[in-house]
């Protein structure tokens, strides 16, 4: 193609993670899968500038006990009060600063507060299971919440997703969107669940899993698990955007 | 070394949707257009428990953003987020962007939901754009029987866009 114009812009580009950091999109051992996996091939988009830009969400998405989700009720809820900290970093270890992380889990039970989840576990009436923080200057997050639960769902016979809490992250660009599960360490939940086992590396499986962290323990009041979250990173040089042949 | 993407699971609607999530642009923003589509699985079922992402440049093509080289503009938000309802329905109130250097108005979607591990991302592109279309980089990649599921359709109050995730028809995703 020769017809277009480069555009000339010098623009970042993001680096293409390795085989096996991330889940196949056809992965048959969880079975919802099957019917919603795109089966031709994904086509090659380059990084030009609605992937190199993204969404630079802050402090205005934030209510008032967004990032403590044991006090967004007149009572407090059941379970283990734990602190989940962490940094939110590009692959070259720098911090993403003033960058919204989400979340959201079942209670202690291994309930979730939705109108599908209907297992025989109470639904704790003091605890939502939704929280939001913005990370800081030195991309660093932190949530006080309850530990979530193992609950069974219907993927194969007894089937028990091991404890989680679902992270949103949106880094500060389009190519870092991320979102990701955070274990618990040494679950014995994790050999039978093939969320978990659908990343193919192994080293990349146990970035999934939180590290208990004793020194954010608060005495009489707090267990803590931290939680680091990296996205990509920029290759070495910007390049010039040009079109290919 | 990148953490991995897991899938939204069921709940997402729990944690993931907003108020203002679907309004990229408020009401009576001149211009202003509604996408709506269904998203389809690969029995051609609709797909409740989905969330849409868009990102987009603004009606004259730029970013709030400081990555871009020709400079931040300023108050765009540029990103919307639907989950499906009960009938696999979204809908984005936006503005159609503008062109960019090189390339054809378009729209980035995310799309996440059960039984997706990592999202899919696909782009919206507009009819009436048909000489833009045809001298975009990234629909000449895209195979030419496979195209028009990238080009969303006029309707009453904008356009529809449907996301077929797998089977007849399926929307070309991206490698990103």
């Amino acid at each position: 193609m020769t017809a277009l114009s480069d555009s000339g812009l010098i623009l970042p580009r993001y680096r293409r993670d390795p085989e096996g950091t991330h889940p196949p999109l056809d992965s048959p051992g969880y079975k919802s899968t099957g019917l919603r996996h795109p089966k031709q091939p994904l086509v090659l988009l380059p990084h030009k500038l609605t992937e190199i830009t993204g969404p630079l969400l802050g402090p205005g998405r934030l209510g008032e006990f967004d990032n403590d989700l044991t006090r967004q009720h007149p009572e407090e809820p059941q379970g283990q009060r734990i602190i989940v900290h962490g940094r939110l970093l590009d692959g070259d270890g720098r911090p993403v600063p003033n960058s919204l992380v989400e979340l959201w889990q079942a209670n202690a039970g291994g309930r979730y507060k939705h109108v599908w989840d209907n297992w025989p576990c109470p639904v704790d009436p003091n605890f939502d299971g939704v929280g939001r923080a913005v990370t800081d200057s030195e991309g660093r997050y932190e949530f006080t919440t309850i530990k979530p639960g193992a609950y069974p769902w219907k993927n194969h016979d007894n089937a028990w997703r091991p404890a989680h809490i679902h992270f949103s992250v949106f880094g500060t660009a389009f190519t870092q969107r991320l979102v990701t599960q955070m274990y618990f360490p040494d679950d014995p939940l994790f050999s039978q669940d093939p969320i978990f086992n659908s990343v193919p590396d192994e080293k990349a499986r146990q970035r999934m899993v939180s590290r208990f962290d004793l020194s954010r323990t608060v005495p009489e009041w707090a267990l803590a698990f931290e939680f680091d979250i990296v996205l990509r990173g920029r290759e070495a040089t910007p390049f010039e955007d040009e079109e290919d042949e | 070394m990148s953490t991995p993407s897991q899938t939204v699971g069921p709940y997402l609607g729990l944690g993931l949707p907003w108020d203002d999530g679907p309004s990229v642009v408020d009401e009576g923003t001149p211009g202003a257009v509604w996408i709506r589509g269904v998203v389809y699985d690969g029995a051609g079922k609709l797909v409740p428990d989905a969330l849409i992402e868009t990102w987009q440049a603004d009606a004259d093509g730029r970013f709030d953003h400081p990555d871009d080289p020709r400079g931040a503009t300023s108050g765009f938000r540029g990103f919307g987020r639907c989950p499906t309802n009960d009938e696999g329905e979204y809908g984005i109130r936006t503005v159609v962007p503008g062109a960019l250097p090189g390339e054809a108005p378009h729209i980035n979607v995310s799309v996440f939901a059960r039984g997706l591990l990592h999202r899919v991302v696909t782009r919206i592109y507009f009819p009436g754009n048909a000489e833009a279309n045809a001298a975009d980089p990234v629909l000449a990649a895209v195979p030419e029987d496979r195209r028009g599921t990238l080009i969303a359709t006029e309707s009453g109050d904008g356009y529809t866009f449907d996301v077929r995730l797998q089977g007849e028809g399926e929307t070309v995703f991206f490698d990103v």
